[in-house]
C-alpha cells in the first residue's frame, strides 16, 4: 500500500501536482538532495517622489519599479508616508501591476518621505524611503504652453479680422447651402400654413452647441415672426426654456410683431433623452410642422427625429458638431450644417462685417493647421527615409511638432 | 445699460476661466470646479420653471379640451403620482431612492422599459435611413455604398468568413480616410466654438441676450 503512495506521489510530482511555491523560493545546490533557501521576495526599488506638476498643491506623485523577475509574485503595493521624525503611515493602495501612485492628502510646503510596501501571499517588504520631497502649487501650468501660444496666435487673428471687417474691408465667405435655404424652409412652412418645428438639441446652455442653437435661434424667429408663422422651440432644459423665451420675445419684437409672441410654445418637455425625443416626435405627428431646424447637441435621438422629420415630409435643416451623429443626418435631413457650419452660422444669417471676421480668422487659422499636417507629414517621411534609426534633422523636426501639438 | 452689465459680466466670467486654464494655483484652479457647482445650484432653481411650464401648458390644454387633451390628463396624473411616491418613499425608507421604494419600482418598471422601447426604435430608423442614403444615385453615392457594405461586412464574422479582404478593407476605411474626415471636421468645430467663445466675451455675439 506504502508502495502504491510513494508512486502517486512520485508521479504527481512529476506532472507538476506538487504544491506551487513563490517565485522568490529557489532551489539551491540542484539534484535530487536540493534544499530550498528564502532568497530576497519582491521589493519595490527606487521609490522616487515629486510633486505633481502643474496642480493645484495638495498632491505628490509616488512612482517605484520592481524587478521583472519578481513582478509575477506581487499581489498588491501599500504606500506608506511619514515626515522626518514621524511613523510611516498607510495613504494608499496600488494594484500589482501599477508602479505610480498620487497621494492627494498632503500639506504644501511639508517634505515627505514614501515607502512602498511590497505585498505577495508570504511576505511584505518595504522599500528603501524616497528622497525627501514636497508639494507645491504652481501659477503656470507648462504643459499647456503650446495650448497657450495656438489660442494667443488664433485670438489675434480673429481681432486682426474683426478690425479689418470694422474698416470697410470686403469679406468673401463661402456660401452655406443649409443656411441659405433657412428662408426658403419658412416660406414654405409658411405657404403650406403649418408651424416650424426648432428643436435646439437635448444639452444645457453650458454647452456650446447649445449656445450655437441659441444664437441662431434669434434669426430664425426673426424670419418667422416676419411670415407670421408660429414656431414651436420644444427644450430639454429649463435654463435653455428661459433663454430661448428671452430670444424669441426679442425677435418677435424687433420684427414688429410681439403681440403674436406666445411663451407658452417655447416649451419644456423633460431632462430625459428618450422622454424628450418621444415628446418632439408626439409633436411632430401631431402638428406636421413644414420646416423642421434640428440644429444644437444631439446623440442617440438624431436619428429618430430626424427620420419622423421625413416620415411627415418637412424641409429639414439639421446641424450639429458630434461627428458620430452627423451622417444620421446627411441622411435624414434635407440640410446639414457640419460642425463649423453650426458655429459660423450666426455670423452667416447677420451678415455683419465684424462677425464675418471671425470667420476669416477660422480659415487662417485651418490654413496653418494644414500647412503644419504637412510639414509634420513631410518631416516624419523623409527622416525615415534618411535615417531609419530615427537620428535625421527631419526627426527631430518631426518629433518637435509632434510633442508640440500632441 | 441694460446690456452693458451682462456683457461685462461674460467678458469677466469667460477671462477668468481661461485665465484659470493656464494657472492652477488657488483661486484660479478651482474656479472651474466652482462655477459648475453654482451653476448646478442655479440649474436646480431653474426646474421649478420647467415643471411650471410643462403643468400649466398641459392644464391649459386640458381645460380648453385641445386635441390629444386625455394625454395632457396622463401626464399630469404620472407627474403627481412620480411626485406622491417619491414623497412617500421619502418619508418610509428616508430616500426615494432606496431599492424598495415604489418611486424605485415605477422608475425600473415604468421608465426603463419605455426608455428601451424609444431606443429600440433606432433599429427600424436606421433601415429606413440607410436604404435612402445607400441608393446608389450617382458616384459618390455609389462609393458610400460599397465603403458601407465593406465597412459592414468586415465588422460581422461572416464577412471573415468570406475573404480576409473583409476585415482588412474596413480596417483600413475606418483607420484613414473616415479618421482624417471627423478630425477635420473636428478640427473646424474646434476652431469655430473658439471663434465663438471669442465673439460673445467681445460681446459682438449677442443674439442671446435680449
Amino acid at each position: 500500500m506504502s508502495r502504491v503512495l510513494v508512486a502517486v506521489f512520485v508521479l504527481a510530482v512529476a506532472c507538476g501536482v506538487a504544491p506551487s511555491r513563490p517565485p522568490y523560493l529557489s532551489s539551491a545546490g540542484g539534484g535530487a538532495h536540493a534544499d530550498t533557501v528564502l532568497t530576497s521576495p519582491p521589493t519595490a526599488c527606487r521609490v522616487h517622489a515629486e510633486d505633481v506638476p502643474d496642480d493645484s498643491g495638495g498632491q505628490m506623485l509616488v512612482t517605484w519599479e520592481v524587478p521583472p523577475e519578481t513582478a509575477e509574485a506581487v499581489t498588491g503595493f501599500e504606500i506608506l508616508r511619514y515626515a522626518p521624525g514621524e511613523e510611516p503611515t498607510p495613504v494608499g493602495e496600488a494594484l500589482p501591476g501599477e508602479r505610480q501612485f498620487v497621494d492627494g492628502s498632503v500639506e504644501d510646503g511639508v517634505p515627505y518621505h514614501y515607502v512602498v510596501r511590497t505585498l505577495t501571499p508570504y511576505a511584505q517588504t518595504d522599500s528603501e524611503p524616497s528622497e525627501l520631497a514636497t508639494a507645491a502649487a504652481q501659477w503656470f501650468a507648462r504643459g499647456r504652453t503650446s495650448i497657450l501660444v495656438l489660442t494667443a496666435l488664433f485670438c489675434a487673428a480673429v481681432l486682426y479680422f474683426i478690425g479689418k471687417a470694422r474698416g470697410g474691408a470686403e469679406l468673401y465667405i463661402r456660401k452655406i447651402p443649409g443656411l441659405d435655404a433657412v428662408d426658403d424652409a419658412v416660406g414654405r412652412a409658411t405657404e403650406m400654413g403649418r408651424p416650424v418645428l426648432y428643436v435646439p438639441g437635448i444639452e444645457t446652455v453650458s454647452e456650446v452647441g447649445t449656445l450655437a442653437a441659441l444664437t441662431i435661434l434669434g434669426h430664425v424667429a426673426k424670419r418667422i415672426a416676419q411670415h407670421g408663422t408660429p414656431l414651436d422651440v420644444p427644450v430639454a432644459d429649463p435654463i435653455v426654456m428661459t433663454t430661448a423665451q428671452e430670444i424669441v420675445k426679442q425677435a418677435y419684437t424687433e420684427a414688429g410683431k410681439s403681440d403674436d409672441y406666445d411663451p407658452s410654445r417655447i416649451a419644456y418637455l423633460t431632462y430625459d433623452q428618450f422622454g424628450y425625443t418621444a415628446g418632439v416626435d408626439g409633436m411632430m405627428l401631431r402638428q406636421r410642422p413644414g420646416a423642421v431646424f434640428l440644429l444644437g447637441t444631439f446623440y442617440a435621438e438624431s436619428l429618430i427625429m430626424a427620420e419622423t422629420g421625413h416620415a411627415i415630409g418637412a424641409i429639414q435643416i439639421a446641424g450639429t458638431k458630434e461627428t458620430s451623429q452627423l451622417p444620421f443626418f446627411v441622411a435624414a435631413c434635407d440640410y446639414t450644417l457640419i460642425g463649423e457650419e453650426l458655429f459660423a452660422a450666426s455670423s452667416y444669417l447677420s451678415r455683419e462685417p465684424v462677425m464675418l471676421g471671425s470667420l476669416k480668422a477660422q480659415d487662417l487659422a485651418k490654413v496653418w493647421i494644414v500647412f503644419f499636417i504637412l510639414l509634420a507629414f513631410t518631416a516624419g517621411t523623409v527622416g525615415s527615409l534618411v535615417s531609419p534609426e530615427g537620428r535625421s534633422v527631419f526627426t527631430r523636426i518631426f518629433e518637435i511638432l509632434r510633442s508640440w501639438f500632441s | 445699460m441694460r446690456r452693458t452689465v451682462p456683457l461685462v459680466i461674460t467678458f469677466l466670467t469667460g477671462a477668468f476661466l481661461v485665465v484659470s486654464f493656464f494657472i492652477p494655483h488657488d483661486p484660479f484652479g478651482q474656479l472651474e470646479q466652482r462655477l459648475l457647482v453654482w451653476f448646478a445650484i442655479v440649474s436646480g432653481f431653474t426646474m421649478l420653471l420647467g415643471i411650471d411650464s410643462l403643468v400649466r401648458s398641459h392644464i391649459r390644454k386640458v381645460t380648453r379640451r385641445r386635441d390629444g387633451w386625455g394625454h395632457s390628463v396622463a401626464l399630469i396624473a404620472g407627474l403627481a403620482v412620480t411626485v406622491a411616491l417619491g414623497i412617500a418613499g421619502f418619508v418610509k425608507y428616508d430616500s426615494p431612492f432606496h431599492i424598495q421604494s415604489p418611486f424605485m419600482f415605477i422608475y425600473t418598471y415604468s421608465i426603463v422599459p419605455l426608455q428601451g422601447t424609444m431606443f429600440a426604435l433606432l433599429a427600424f430608423f436606421i433601415a429606413s435611413a440607410s436604404y435612402r442614403a445607400f441608393r446608389a444615385r450617382n458616384s459618390v453615392a455609389t462609393m458610400l455604398l460599397v465603403a458601407a457594405v465593406i465597412v459592414m461586412l468586415g465588422r460581422v464574422p461572416i464577412g471573415a468568413a468570406i475573404s480576409r479582404f473583409f476585415p482588412a478593407a474596413q480596417e483600413w476605411i475606418m483607420n484613414y480616410p473616415q479618421l482624417a474626415a471627423k478630425r477635420g471636421i473636428q478640427i473646424g468645430a474646434a476652431l469655430g466654438a473658439m471663434s465663438m467663445s471669442l465673439r460673445i466675451m467681445l460681446g459682438i455675439e449677442r443674439s442671446y441676450l435680449s
